[in-house]
């Protein structure tokens, strides 16, 4: 398979007053179109940067940043958000949807910003709210629905545009371990259908549904390795069930 | 994205923080509503000042006899008996500029009603006169068409005169002596107050012209229709001093003035009241201007803190729309239509309260308003720049945000 992601020799230098601070030393990574790779690493061993450098939401300090062949690290602003709109989908911890505003609604944003007509907006909204399971609920709020329901909103969100990548960082990190579980669920399902998806976590048990586990630590790179991923659908099916499912 | 997709989120993000948006429009709202009320009294104030003004004689000429030189004497201006009634009568057909000229005639007389008497200046006069002064009948009538030809014995007194020869009484119909000679009361002026020179205006009584020549003040000079002054009322707009060199030619050539020779006319007019006048008009523009920028400003920059708290509080939510594709100018476009749009609704709803109030000022408080639609046009033109010129700041400090910066916003 083609590589999708490839990133050469990739630093990234923060500057904190006098400090110069190294989050990211000389990361290369190759992933597969396809592949469904967990990003692990206690807190400050650079995998969020690493993250935010593949969803070119910041630029690398060096190195280089190919995403299907096209070295984007040094592609203009307004290139990168092109890049963001149409190729990557995003799903946050903090959900980030905007408040107030319909599932429906919050599931368009990104065809507001490539020119979708109103229409055809709505239509694929709807269509994509249905693949995660929220056909019903897409007049709610973000207030009006739970926290496993906002992800799978913000999810919609991620796949409305046919992107060929989506990047999660930390996506069950406000759930409770159930929801976790059909978040992953649904994100395995995804990856099933030959979504490329990468995810960041500390969690051991969640980056056990992953295909494949990249373990960082002080900016690098230590563990590179395949994983036999568990059957999320499998564990749902053996959890009792909530008491109060909301 | 286009402008409609934008104007929608910028509806929406407004009406999400209706307080918010209501109180920043306020500013502009009070800002626009104030100047059109403000240049509604404004004008109204400087058309009733103008019009004062206007009363006093700012567009008032008068034309006296000139000067004569016997023996190498000179007499000063008047001297010359050399105007008359006919003088008026072609300034008005053939000087363009002139609304009305009307000739008069005065001299000092006693008059005596009852057992009261009273001395004063008796004016000998026509219709056209106290149109020239804009100096119209209180009470009782004008003269009419049969008793300026008839030389009829009728009079127009002061307020002043009334009060000394009649007190409170009423003065129609009352019968008043000059020089022996009954005349009947049939009108009374209105006040005029004194004049810039403390002379008491009101002290006056007018009769005839013909009536004067006639029957009170006859001399030679009656069969020639001499008249001792010429008052010229110039049309309004026009120019003062085009109408004065069309007199001076035209008393010229009447006069048979030989190129070289000395006038044998004098024309006056109140340039000092006409350079109040001007100056009044600019002042009173010039504080509107201030007072109406100043409200405007403060709205401005109103709209600008606003603007900047809603950036600030919604970081996150531009990070969020940077990560799903939205550029830097998507961005500020969005900012800059919420504060145009915050500041054209606030800026219609100021227009409509405006409108509104200078209809009930001028309603409630007698004070004639005028509306102008220059005023309401430069209010909508002022919101909507206000919007962008104040917007722009906040949205461009929006637009340069780091989408990862943004996102990480606490």
């Amino acid at each position: 398979m083609a590589a999708l992601i490839e990133t050469r020799n990739l630093v990234k230098e923060y500057i904190m007053g006098e400090q110069h601070v190294l989050a990211l030393r000389n990361v290369s990574i190759s992933i597969a179109e396809g592949e469904f790779v967990a990003i692990m690493g206690a807190s400050g061993s650079g995998k969020s940067t690493f993250m935010n450098l593949l969803g070119c939401l910041d630029l690398p300090t060096s190195g280089d940043y190919l995403l299907a062949g096209e070295k984007v690290s040094d592609l203009p602003n307004d290139d990168l958000a092109a890049i963001r709109n149409k190729r990557i989908g995003f799903v946050f911890q903090q959900f980030n949807l905007l408040p107030r505003t319909s599932a429906q609604e919050n599931v368009e944003l990104p065809l507001l910003y490539s020119n979708v007509p109103p229409a055809e907006r709505k239509e694929r909204a709807l269509q994509r709210l249905t693949q995660v399971g929220l056909s019903e609920r897409t007049g709610h709020t973000p207030a009006e629905l739970s926290g496993g329901q906002q992800q799978r909103v913000a999810i919609a969100r991620g796949l409305v545009n046919n992107p060929s990548l989506i990047l999660a960082d930390e996506p069950t990190g406000a759930l409770d371990s159930r929801t976790s579980i059909e978040i992953m669920a649904l994100l395995q399902k995804l990856s099933h259908q030959g979504m490329t998806i990468v995810i960041v976590t500390h969690e051991r048990e969640i980056a056990a549904f992953a295909s494949r586990i990249i373990t960082f630590r002080d900016g690098q790179v230590i563990s590179d390795v395949a994983n036999e991923p568990e059957n999320a659908e499998a564990d749902l099916a053996n959890m009792p069930l909530p008491e109060v499912h909301t | 994205m286009n402008l409609l997709a934008t104007l929608r989120i910028a509806i929406n993000a407004l009406r999400l923080n209706k307080m918010r948006s209501m109180l920043t429009m306020l500013g502009i709202i009070i800002g626009v509503a104030a100047v059109i009320v403000m240049i509604a009294v404004g004008g109204g104030a400087q058309a009733r000042i103008q019009n004062q003004i206007k009363s006093l004689g700012s567009n008032l000429m008068i034309i006296l006899p000139g000067s004569t030189t016997a023996s190498g004497v000179r007499l000063g201006s008047g001297a010359n008996q050399n105007l008359t009634e006919d003088d008026a009568i072609a300034i008005a057909k053939e000087v363009p500029e002139v609304q009305v000229a009307a000739p008069s005639n005065r001299g000092g007389a006693q008059m005596i009603a009852g057992n009261n008497n009273w001395a004063t200046q008796i004016n000998g006069v026509t219709p056209d006169f106290f149109e020239a002064r804009e100096w119209p009948v209180a009470t009782g009538r004008m003269f009419e068409q049969a008793e300026l030809t008839g030389s009829a014995k009728v009079l127009i007194i002061g307020q002043t005169v009334a009060t000394q020869l009649f007190g409170d009484a009423d003065p129609l119909d009352q019968t008043v002596r000059i020089k022996n000679v009954p005349f009947t009361v049939i009108g009374v002026l209105s006040k005029k107050g004194q004049s810039m020179l403390g002379q008491d205006q009101d002290d006056v009584a007018m009769i005839p012209l013909a009536t004067f020549r006639n029957r009170l003040f006859g001399n030679t000079q009656g069969k020639l229709r001499r008249v001792g002054v010429i008052q010229v009322k110039v049309l309004e707009g026009a120019n003062m001093k085009d109408a004065e060199e069309k007199i001076g030619d035209l008393m010229r050539q009447r006069q048979r003035t030989q190129p070289g020779q000395e006038d044998a006319y004098t024309i006056r007019n109140l340039t000092e009241i006409l350079q109040a006048q001007e100056e009044s008009s600019r002042i009173m523009a010039l504080l509107l201007a201030a007072v109406a920028s100043v409200s405007l400003l403060v709205g401005g920059i109103g709209i600008m803190n606003i603007m900047l708290v809603s950036v600030t509080e919604r970081t996150r939510e531009i990070g969020l729309r940077m990560a799903v594709g939205a550029r830097g100018r998507d961005i500020l476009t969005q900012f800059l239509v919420e504060a145009v749009t915050l500041s054209l609704i606030g800026g219609f709803i100021g227009i409509v309260l405006g409108v509104s109030g200078s209809f009930i000022i001028a309603k409630f408080a007698g004070w004639a308003t005028e509306l102008s639609i220059h005023a309401i046009l430069l209010a909508v033109g002022f919101s909507a720049g206000i919007g962008i010129f104040f917007g722009f700041y906040p949205a461009h400090k929006a637009s340069k945000l780091l989408p990862i910066e943004a996102l990480r916003y606490e």
